[in-house]
C-alpha cells in the first residue's frame, strides 16, 4: 500500500503549472486534495511519473458571485464550499450535495475541482454540475476555454479534457425567481459512494405552476444521466401525485443501471424511482415556501 | 527522483527532515518522526485511524505525502494533552469506555476534537455522522458517542460557569 516512486513539482503560478503539465505530456498528473487521487496511488491503480502540486495556487482558491453566475475555484476546499453562505442562499443544491461526500476529514482536504475531473459516476458534484449544466473552464499553456457539463462528462472517470489541461474554475447559473431544490442519495453508510443520487432545481410562476426545471441521476450509468424530458412533463403544471408518477415512469425506462457487488440493477432502477420522486417533491414544496428573490 | 528538503512542525516542535516524494505524511509522523501515536490502518482513507490535524484541520495522513506537509503546522494525538493533563475528550473516552483496543482512538481524538471546535453543540445525528469517517471494531461506538456527548456537555457547564 505504498505509491511507486514518482517525481513531484510544486509550482508557484499557473502558469508554472501549465508548463509543467505541458512538459510531461501524458505522464503528468495534476493533484490537489489528492483524496480520490492518493487512494488509487496507495493503491498503484495509477502511478503517475510525475506529480504536479497545485495546492500552493491560492489563486485558485475562490468563492464569486455577480449575481448572474456563482463561480468557484478549483482549489476550493470542498468543506469552504459547505460552509460558504454566499453558495448556500445562491445555489443551495451545491450546498447539500456536498456534505454528502466521503466525511469531514476528507471535505477537510478534497477540493471541488478534483471531485468534477475525477467524474466517478456516483460522485456529488459531477452529478450537481449536471443537474445545473454549470461551465467548467479548462487551460492549457496555450489556450484557455470553457465547456458545458452536459458535454464534460464522457464516460466512466473520463472527461472532455486533455492530459495538458487543468480545470481552473466551475461557472454555476444563479436562478432567480420562486426558486427550490433537492438532494437526495442512499448509500449503505454514510460517506460511501451513492448506489443512486438524484438532484432537482425547479422555478415556479406567481400560480404554483412549474415554469422550469432540472432533474439528473448519478450512480445509475457511466456519467450523470440528465432526464431531460422532465421539463416536458411537467412544465406549466402543479405537481400532482399523477405527473410525478409519470415523471418516475420516464426515469425507471431510461435508466440502464449496472448490477455489482454493492446492488443490483434492478434495485438502482427502484432507488432512481424512488429518489426522483422525493427530490421534485422536496424541491417543489421548497420553491413554495421560498421568497421571491428581487 | 532525489530527496526533498521539508520543514514541518509537529506538536510545536520543528523537523527539518529529507523525504523521497512518494513517502505517505502518515510513515513520515511514524517512522521518521517516531511519533507512533497516529495509527495506520487501511492507507486508502476509509479506516480514519491516521486522522491527523493539519493547519487546525483534521485529515487523512494516508492520504497526504510528507513534502506537502512542508511549512505546515501538524498536530498528532501526542499533542492534544497540555503539560500532562488530558484534554477533556480524552479523559470522557476513558470515562465513557469509549475504547477498548485503542487502535481507532488516536484518529477519532483528531477528528473529534476539530469538529468541536467548528460545531460546539452538535446532535447526536451529527457526531453518528461525523464517527462514520472513522472504523472501530470494538466498542460498537455506543461508548464513543456518550463520551463526546459527556464532552459537549461539559465544555457547556463550564463556558456557564465562566459567564
Amino acid at each position: 500500500m505504498k505509491p511507486a516512486k514518482f517525481d513531484y513539482y510544486r509550482p508557484k503560478d499557473l502558469p508554472e503549472a501549465l508548463s509543467l503539465l505541458e512538459s510531461s505530456g501524458f505522464d503528468g498528473k495534476i493533484i490537489a486534495g489528492g483524496q480520490s487521487l492518493v487512494p488509487i496511488m496507495n493503491m498503484r491503480l495509477a502511478t503517475p511519473e510525475c506529480l504536479i502540486d497545485i495546492n500552493g495556487l491560492q489563486d485558485l482558491n475562490f468563492i464569486e458571485s455577480d449575481d448572474r453566475v456563482l463561480k468557484i475555484g478549483t482549489m476550493t476546499r470542498q468543506n469552504t464550499v459547505e460552509t460558504s453562505q454566499l453558495i448556500k442562499d445562491q445555489c443551495g443544491l451545491v450546498t447539500e450535495a456536498v456534505a454528502h461526500i466521503g466525511h469531514l476529514q476528507t471535505r477537510n482536504r478534497g477540493t471541488i475541482g478534483g471531485s468534477i475531473v475525477h467524474a466517478d459516476p456516483s460522485a456529488e458534484l459531477p452529478l450537481v454540475m449536471m443537474a445545473l449544466n454549470g461551465t467548467l473552464h479548462i487551460s492549457s499553456e496555450d489556450e484557455t476555454r470553457s465547456v458545458k457539463a452536459e458535454d464534460f462528462f464522457l464516460t466512466f472517470l473520463t472527461t472532455d479534457m486533455m492530459p495538458n489541461e487543468m480545470l481552473t474554475e466551475v461557472h454555476l447559473p444563479i436562478w432567480k425567481g420562486r426558486v427550490g431544490s433537492s438532494f437526495q442519495e442512499v448509500a449503505r453508510r454514510h460517506g460511501d459512494f451513492a448506489l443512486v443520487a438524484a438532484a432537482c432545481q425547479l422555478e415556479l410562476d406567481a400560480h404554483d405552476r412549474i415554469s422550469d426545471i432540472r432533474l439528473a441521476l448519478g450512480g445509475v450509468e457511466a456519467i450523470p444521466l440528465l432526464i431531460s424530458d422532465a421539463k416536458e412533463l411537467l412544465a406549466g403544471e402543479r405537481l400532482t401525485d399523477a405527473a410525478l408518477q409519470k415523471v418516475a415512469d420516464v426515469v425507471a425506462g431510461s435508466v440502464e443501471p449496472e448490477s455489482d457487488l454493492h446492488a443490483s440493477a434492478a434495485y438502482r432502477t427502484q432507488l432512481a424511482k424512488v429518489l426522483t420522486t422525493r427530490v421534485v417533491h422536496q424541491a417543489y414544496e421548497r420553491a413554495k415556501g421560498s421568497a421571491v428573490c428581487p | 527522483m532525489s530527496l526533498t528538503e521539508i520543514n514541518v512542525t509537529i506538536n510545536g516542535k520543528a523537523y527539518s527532515e529529507w523525504v523521497e516524494p512518494r513517502m505517505l505524511l502518515s510513515d513520515f509522523i511514524r517512522e521518521t518522526c517516531g511519533l507512533t501515536g497516529t495509527h495506520v490502518g487501511c492507507e486508502h482513507g476509509v479506516c480514519g485511524a491516521c486522522t491527523i490535524s493539519m493547519d487546525g484541520a483534521a485529515v487523512r495522513s494516508c492520504l497526504i505525502f510528507a513534502v506537502q506537509a512542508d511549512n505546515r503546522e501538524i498536530k498528532t494525538v501526542e499533542g492534544l494533552a497540555c503539560n500532562g493533563e488530558m484534554t477533556a475528550l480524552q479523559k470522557n473516552f476513558v470515562e465513557c469506555h469509549g475504547l477498548q483496543c485503542g487502535f481507532c482512538t488516536a484518529g477519532i481524538l483528531m477528528s473529534i476534537t476539530d469538529f468541536l471546535e467548528k460545531n460546539p453543540q452538535p446532535s447526536t445525528k451529527e457526531i453518528k455522522e461525523t464517527l462514520s469517517g472513522h472504523l472501530c471494531r470494538c466498542t460498537g461506538y455506543d461508548g464513543i458517542v456518550k463520551a463526546v456527548q459527556k464532552t459537549v456537555q461539559d465544555n457547556q457547564k463550564e463556558v456557564l460557569q465562566r459567564s
